[in-house]
């Protein structure tokens, strides 16, 4: 500890600080553009000069480290008149044309000269122009005249995003912030350099125009479009969502947002938005009044209960539902009398569910994943799944910890791997048990007979610091899903580690703690959809992208009697649908969502539901009255959820603990097997329909990968178009090459309309020339 | 891709760094480059990043922040004029129009027979011999007057070896 003293005020602060962090910490404020505390320091826009007792000049105050007795002045003579330079120096080529700057009223550069700088400019000479960029369709670059090279945004990309794509081109006047030739920003993290640039050159696209900062009125709000449970700030105008910030969460998301969840929005005012009830008569859709298209519900559902029977009833819902809406889900099926309803559309393999007691969730904090020394990520497209996640465990890749990935493809994820093993999907189960038993003999002194790679895995595992398995969206889904879990249990417990599940959705844990899983009677999501139901209802499910077998999930809609859609969207449910109910999405609800690490954040509506859409929660509660059921008369999503968590101590549920589970061999089929991904931007209804992210590389066209060596067997150019097949379903997409992937394997993405007439995510395909 | 001998001729210069610092190397790989082709294009910036393994924008802002790498063709024989503080006073202005006028272009262009190119330098820390320029970055000519550039033109256009390597 070092004592300083700023500004009369006496601060004891650790060694190795800067004086800008210490007076920070000590509620000190220094004027700055180019210092931002995630990032490193850079010391180029001398805003934050500062008068140090002895020094003969005024220091930075963001690149000078405390010393024992240093004395600071932020407002000395000395240091007024040094800030008031600067302030003047960074105007001389910045337009000076605030109100028409989209950043005008959020600019940190206006804030800072009304606070520090000349009433008048004393330059009247030609500024400089820089021309503006095309980055892409989400960050603007259309005014970098505005730009004071602070680097923030190209430190962003090379340390946060962890890939360089934003640079400082030439030198002194001409520099200029730019893209190599002109190419687009990629990241899936890209937003961030629209928060981090203190001036207007960086703006978001989408929002461009769209409303000034202090016309919006702000919601505090939860993301749903991944299991982290990011803190939103949802801005609104005139009862529209006009932009998504982050809020700061050191714990969850740092200061960070992806782009999923910054962008999203735009696809809440879809054309495609489901605004009235409608229901299919004589094939033809027709609007009703919300009475009437619930009288035919219940009255649809009741008929099938009667006759056919309870349990030849299906609920369905996405796991980004909110948790009450789930519980009220279930509880409506189970007062119908039928066991069936699951929220794990994408899930394949349910042989864990009477072999675990808990509810499967992350396994630790998320902000524990900062402090690991060594992780094993199984069965993960870590960067594209969980953007900010992949960005926590590469800032502690840089600090040190080992990070080892086994998998089915090589993706590259901007972080130095320690080790991996990438195999095709039916040797995933055969990878992890080699790792084990790699430190089985590691740890008992037994003579190796693991490969090499699961040796190397092992030894890193065992260094004896801290230790996690990370089981990903792949390995949940993953036909063989108990026997990873399993073996990652063994693992852990032979590294003295930790071991979870990175939630593939919102509610990937809440879906549990409602209950939304089958009971002992009822049957999974795979099973509602292999031995057809009569009658179904889904909730913000699009039966084609959003299950494990599209084609199996399409042909059992289509076979039954009664689909009961509540949905934000008018989609593909209009081809095999009775019932289209309108619901809202969650800017449009209050509702909650338990993140991956087993938070209950619960959340407002930012804006009232769009036309006729109502909460889905308010929708199932008049159901279960129509249907005279007991116990559907809550007043506020409160009571609903303070219902479904009655009792529940959340902590005390999560537990991935899985005792013995059968080894299921999944069969060599031959012939070539599929690898899916749901890309970044397919993952759910309200994604798939925003235009920007539609318009990003991310949510290209899905193409058929596979080794170059396998295209050379099936005589197939990269580029060309191939067919490739499922079941009965095939789909015409192109073949591209990816050395990276193991031999037999074809990857194609499912979730996306060019391969929702395909099959399973896993298992055989085929694939022949067009 | 990058010929043979500029592969050889950074795996030499990898050598005087420590193997977690290949980046080092990059204003060499771009000299190689330059030397060999006579400019370095977008596509030799992208296949230097690859070799060496650095961020392709962080060769070109190394490439775009020195001024002596050409980023376009700028003829087989570059003359890069000073234009700073001793040779203006020297007369460098006349040497300019002089040159201008013999070749029929101007700052950044190139002769239509791509044999020459003129660029503007900074001081080449020669001003005794002022006013000067270089041909191609390597032979400095200085004391010029109009007979001596016409002599260089003449002797360069005639295939002399200037400053070719
Ligand atoms: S674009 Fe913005 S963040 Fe990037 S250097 Fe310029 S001012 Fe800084
Ligand atoms: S904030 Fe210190 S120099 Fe920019
Ligand atoms: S000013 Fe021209 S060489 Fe120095």
């Amino acid at each position: 500890m070092i004592n300083i003293e700023i500004d009369g005020k006496r601060i004891e602060t650790e060694n190795g600080t800067t004086v800008i962090e210490a007076a920070h910490k000590a509620g000190i404020s220094i004027p700055h553009f180019c210092y931002h505390k995630k990032l490193s320091i850079a010391a180029n826009c001398r805003m934050c000069l500062v008068q140090v007792e002895k020094a003969p000049k005024p220091l930075p105050a963001c690149a000078t480290p405390v010393t024992e007795g240093m004395k600071v002045f932020t407002a000395s003579e000395q240091a007024v008149k040094a800030q008031k330079g600067v302030m003047e120096f960074l105007l001389v080529n910045h337009p000076l044309d605030c109100p028409i700057c989209d950043q005008g009223g959020e600019c940190m550069l206006q804030d800072m000269s009304v606070g520090y700088g000349g009433g008048a400019s004393r330059y009247h000479e030609e500024k400089r122009t820089v021309l503006s960029k095309d980055i892409g369709p989400l960050v603007s670059a259309e005014e970098m005249s505005r730009c004071i090279n602070c680097t923030r945004c190209v430190r962003f990309g090379a340390e946060i995003a962890g890939q360089m794509e934003m640079g400082q081109a030439f030198r002194g006047e001409h520099a200029e912030i730019m893209t190599f030739v002109s190419g687009t920003v990629n990241s899936e993290l890209s937003g961030n350099m629209i928060d981090l640039c203190p001036v207007g050159a960086l703006t978001s696209k989408p929002f461009r125009y769209k409303a000034r900062s202090w016309e919006l009125s702000r919601r505090r709000s939860i993301s749903a479009h991944d299991s982290l449970g990011t803190s939103l700030a949802v801005q609104t105008k005139n009862n529209h969502v006009l932009r998504v910030l982050p809020i700061e969460n050191e714990d969850i998301n740092e200061c960070w947002l992806s782009d999923k969840d910054r962008f999203a929005y735009e696809g809440l005012n879809s054309a495609e938005r489901l605004t009235k009830p409608m229901i299919k008569q004589d094939g033809k859709w027709q609007e009703v009044e919300w009475q009437v298209a619930l009288e035919y519900a219940a009255n649809g559902l009741r008929h099938i209960a009667n006759g056919a029977g309870a349990e030849q009833i299906g609920a369905l819902a996405t796991a980004n539902s909110t948790l009450e809406e789930l519980y009220l889900l279930q509880k409506l099926m189970r007062g119908i009398g039928s066991d069936n309803v699951d929220f794990r559309l994408r899930q394949s393999d349910f042989s864990a569910d009477d072999k675990q007691q808990g509810t499967p969730w992350l396994g630790m904090p998320i902000a524990d994943i900062s402090r690991l020394d060594s992780v094993l990520i199984v069965g993960s497209f870590l960067r594209k799944d969980h953007p900010l996640l992949a960005a926590r465990i590469r800032q502690a890749v840089k600090k040190g910890a080992q990070a080892n990935i086994i998998h089915s493809v090589d993706d590259d994820l901007l972080m130095k791997v320690a080790n991996k093993t990438i195999v095709a999907p039916d040797a995933l189960v055969a990878a992890l048990s080699q790792v084990a038993q790699a430190l089985d003999a590691e740890k008992n002194g037994k003579a190796q007979t693991a490969s090499a790679g699961a040796v190397a895995i092992a030894k890193s595992l065992s260094c004896g610091g801290c230790v996690a398995v990370l089981l990903g969206n792949f390995a949940q889904q993953h036909p063989q899903a108990a026997q990873l879990q399993a073996l990652a249990q063994q693992i852990a417990a032979l590294s003295n580690g930790k071991f979870g599940f990175i939630g593939e959705a919102a509610n990937s844990v809440g879906g549990y703690l409602a209950h939304a899983t089958p009971g002992t009677k009822g049957l999974n999501a795979a099973s509602m959809l292999a031995t057809p139901r009569k009658a179904y209802v889904l909730l913000n499910v699009e039966a084609e992208l959003d299950t494990a077998n599209p084609q199996q999930a399409i042909a059992a809609m289509q076979s039954a009697d009664l689909v009961i859609a509540m949905s934000a969207y008018k989609h593909h449910a209009t081809s095999y649908a009775d019932v289209l109910l309108p619901i809202a999405p969650f800017t449009e609800t209050s509702g909650t969502f338990v993140s991956t690490e087993g938070r209950v954040q619960s959340f407002k509506g930012a804006v009232k539901p769009l036309g006729e859409a109502r909460p889905a929660w308010k929708v199932l509660r008049v159901l279960g009255n129509l249907l005279k059921i007991s116990g559907f008369d809550q007043d506020t999503s409160e009571a609903v959820r303070d219902e479904a968590l009655k009792g529940v101590d959340v902590a005390a549920k999560l537990s991935n603990t899985i005792s013995a589970i059968d080894t299921n061999a999944v069969s060599a089929a031959g012939g070539l097997q599929r690898v899916s991904d749901v890309p970044i931007y397919a993952t759910d209804a309200v994604v798939r329909r925003s235009a920007p992210l539609q318009a990003t590389v991310d949510a290209a066209t899905p193409q058929a990968w596979l080794h170059s060596e396998e295209l050379k067997k099936l005589g197939v150019q990269v580029g060309a178009t191939v067919k490739v097949s499922q079941g009965q379903g095939s789909v015409s997409i192109a073949a591209a090459a990816d050395d990276k992937l193991p031999r037999g394997v074809v990857r194609v993405a499912a979730g996306h309309a060019a391969t929702a007439a395909l099959g399973a995510m896993f298992g055989t395909i085929t694939v022949e020339r067009a | 891709m990058l010929s043979d001998q500029i592969q050889a001729n950074i795996e030499r210069e990898l050598k005087k760094y420590p193997a977690d610092q290949r980046q080092s190397a990059v204003m060499a790989a771009l000299r190689f480059v330059q030397d060999e082709k006579g400019w370095i294009a977008p596509e030799d910036m992208a296949d230097i990043a690859a070799y060496i393994g650095m961020p392709q924008m962080a060769v070109f802002e190394v490439a775009t922040f020195y001024h002596m790498y050409k980023l376009k063709p700028m003829g087989e024989y570059t003359l890069t004029v000073c234009t700073n503080l001793s040779c203006q006073l020297s007369g460098v202005n006349e040497t300019l129009l002089h040159l201008k006028n013999k070749l029929g272009i101007g700052l950044g262009e190139i002769t239509a027979d791509g044999k020459f190119g003129l660029r503007e330098g900074e001081c080449m820390g020669a001003c005794v011999d002022a006013p000067m320029f270089t041909i191609n970055n390597k032979k400095l000519c200085g004391r010029l007057t109009g007979e001596k550039i016409d002599q260089i033109l003449a002797e360069l256009s005639a295939g002399g070896q200037g400053g070719k390597q």
